[in-house]
């Protein structure tokens, strides 16, 4: 097992090696000469010069590539074009937002979607089964940023329930240390800034979750209709056990093991950042920043983010396949020849 | 008498109509008994088996009739009451060894959930009795093997965990449907074996579900012979095997090949296809593929009479028809 995750990690290295080289190209080629973005329309042709020299971006493009691949390699992913603040900085201060939401939003999912998914398996053809199914279906039909004006006219607007946009009123804001508020405002003992943060949670994790609780209740449906036929849950049945213990302990086990894969897909796109939800509700998150950063032509930070999430989808999968391993006694990494 | 099933018929409501899988049959079978019911597919014999032990899907359901348990009908008991029984009085072993185990759970805990769900034992007795149960199937090395998932086993090891389940909590009828078909012959002859050995050691009446009479002559003590849902012969083995009445059983007989016959001819084979269970014939339902089919036949039911000692449902048989000539050869 120890070997095969090894094995993965080093796979790793390929990989952002071929990312890089896409992102690096694609910024070069699609976006816009950043210069005179950065320096205004009205620069002069030789402060814009001086700029691009000053940037590296005279070099040769494999020599641009060298210098950042290496610079990478020392944890120095360059500076942002605009503010001028180490690309790693940029991202610490922004992403903590987007994995806190996309956590809060993926258990919700997966807690809901799984519960729906099996009852409705459970009672198919049910009225529980088709509202679910509706719900699902809804859920995948609706887009995001939609549903989440909806929930901020509705919870916000209307009923004045909770806080439509921030990750926390500014007053209550926690030091620093790990840039997860939740986690922060415990450490800090603050329970009106905890509790502060939960309620600026709900309405964008809500929305963000609907989606991914969709395809988890119609794959959880499905995958335990599956295993409700199979010969080993007659056999669970022959021997006496309720029809409760049957569902929970024969048939979710193996139900949910396909189950895991697609949560941890939906989770490595979540931790992507979700750039309709983090604008509608002014989430100071990774995706609508790097979406600005691109329309900037920001290259470093563009590079550094994608390097980043590229890392973290293949992180996200080997986790998958790791618990598969824990899930299935039949899957057996350490025997696959590589 | 262990256990009397009385007029048991089992319904399949489809969108297209309803399939009487099991149409009316009857049978008893004694304490320490081997009876084995056989037929093709699709006669109801497997559908018979799950209607005793109350696990019918939908759309499956008992339409009537009783099956009386030590005078108990199981018919009319709450699914929990059935759940007392199923797998501890009455136990069942599949056809389909490969995927009848839990492929995500140790064989043990298989085993040992089934003891601890009938029996007030601890952990670790329950674990006792599974090792020696394994060993009693002649299971290798059962405490070490006990710790295996189900993939690790073969299908002749997988049907012995399936028997050690089944017999775990010492029933007092073992239902076997179709134990030996998904193996080979080397390992059928085994599980057979194993059986029958079991039946010895632990006194329990088996019902054997089966197309094979190869099976029934070596295991059984009497026969049920099921053709489309009903009985069409019932005798005991010997006697079967010696002098079968009904045109079904003799045709099934005479298509087994023998391994002493120099002939040239081909084997015998019975004409025509099982009729289609949603537009089953008025009379007999084997009577278009019947070799010595009557006029009456197609038109009427044959009852199921006494003749030498056999059941047989056959108007050949049918000493004093109301038309009052016999047919009786």
């Amino acid at each position: 097992m120890l070997n095969y995750i090894l094995k993965r990690i080093l796979m790793l290295i390929p990989v952002l090696i071929g990312v890089s080289i896409i992102v690096f190209l694609i910024m070069r080629v699609f976006s816009p000469d950043p210069a005179p973005i950065v320096l205004g329309q009205h620069a002069t042709q030789l402060a814009t010069e001086a700029w691009r020299q000053a940037n590296g971006l005279n070099d040769p493009v494999y020599l641009q590539y060298f210098n950042f691949i290496t610079g990478a390699l020392t944890g120095d992913l360059g500076t942002s074009y605009y503010t001028k603040m180490p690309v790693s900085k940029e991202i610490f201060a922004r992403f903590p937002a987007t994995i806190e939401l996309a956590l809060v939003a993926i258990v919700l999912a997966s807690f809901f979607g799984i519960l729906i998914g099996v009852i409705s398996a459970v009672k198919k053809n049910s009225i529980f089964d088709n509202i679910g199914m509706l719900i699902a279906l809804i859920g995948v039909s609706m887009p995001i940023f939609w549903l989440g004006i909806l929930l901020i006219i509705l919870f916000s607007g209307t009923l004045h329930w909770l806080p439509s946009n921030g990750r926390i009123d500014p007053m209550l804001q926690p030091v620093a240390v790990t840039g997860f508020y939740m986690i922060d405002s415990l450490i800090a003992g603050d329970m009106d800034a905890f509790t502060d943060t939960l309620q600026h949670l709900v309405l964008p994790a809500t929305a963000l979750a609907m989606y991914s609780m969709a395809i988890i209740t119609r794959m959880t449906r499905s995958s335990m209709l599956d295993t409700l036929q199979q010969d080993y849950i007659r056999t669970a049945r022959a021997k006496g056990i309720s029809e409760g213990r049957v569902i929970r302990k024969h048939a979710l086990r193996n139900g949910l093991i396909p189950i895991v894969t697609v949560i941890g897909l939906l989770l490595g796109s979540l931790l992507g950042g979700a750039v309709l939800t983090e604008t509608v509700f002014s989430w100071p998150g990774i995706g609508a920043y790097t979406v600005t950063c691109i329309l900037k032509s920001d290259f470093p930070v563009v590079q550094g983010v994608v390097l980043l999430i590229a890392t973290i989808f293949v992180m996200v999968n080997l986790i998958v396949d790791v618990i598969y391993a824990f899930l299935d006694p039949r899957i057996k990494y350490s025997k696959v020849k590589g | 008498m262990l256990m009397e099933v009385k007029a048991l018929s089992t319904e399949f409501k489809l969108k297209r109509g309803t399939v009487r899988a099991v149409d009316d049959i009857s049978f008893t079978i004694d304490e320490g008994e081997i009876l084995a019911i056989v037929g093709e597919s699709g006669s109801g014999k497997s559908v018979t088996a799950l209607s005793i032990m109350g696990l019918l899907q939908n759309p499956g359901r008992i339409a009537g009739g009783e099956i009386l348990f030590k005078s108990q009908d199981l018919n009319k008991l709450s699914q929990k009451e059935l759940q007392k029984i199923r797998g501890n009085r009455i136990s069942m072993i599949f056809q389909e060894p490969m995927t009848s185990l839990n492929p995500v759970w140790r064989i043990k805990d298989q085993i040992m959930e089934s003891i601890m769900t009938h029996m007030k034992v601890s952990q670790k007795e329950a674990l006792a009795r599974t090792i020696e149960m394994l060993d009693t199937v002649g299971i290798p090395s059962p405490a070490e093997r006990a710790n295996d998932y189900p993939h690790q086993m073969s299908g002749g090891m997988r049907q012995r965990v399936m028997t050690a389940m089944a017999l775990s909590c010492g029933p007092d009828l073992l239902i076997a449907d179709e134990p030996t078909t998904a193996l080979d012959v080397t390992i059928q002859a085994q599980i057979l074996e194993l059986l029958y050995r079991m039946r010895e050691k632990f006194g329990m009446a088996v019902l054997l579900i089966t197309h094979d009479l190869g099976v029934v002559s070596e295991a059984a003590d009497r026969v049920i012979v099921m053709y489309c849902g009903k009985i069409v012969e019932e005798a005991d083995v010997k006697s079967l095997f010696a002098r079968p009445l009904h045109p079904y059983t003799v045709g099934l007989l005479q298509s087994i090949p023998q391994i002493d016959d120099e002939s040239d001819e081909p084997l015998y084979m019975i004409k025509g296809m099982v009729p289609n269970p949603l537009r089953m014939p008025r009379g007999c339902p084997f009577s278009d593929r019947c070799d010595r089919c009557l006029e009456r036949c197609s038109q009427e039911m044959p009852k199921l009479q006494d003749v030498d000692g056999h059941k047989v449902r056959c108007f050949l048989y049918d000493v004093v028809s109301e038309g009052g000539h016999a047919q009786n050869e």
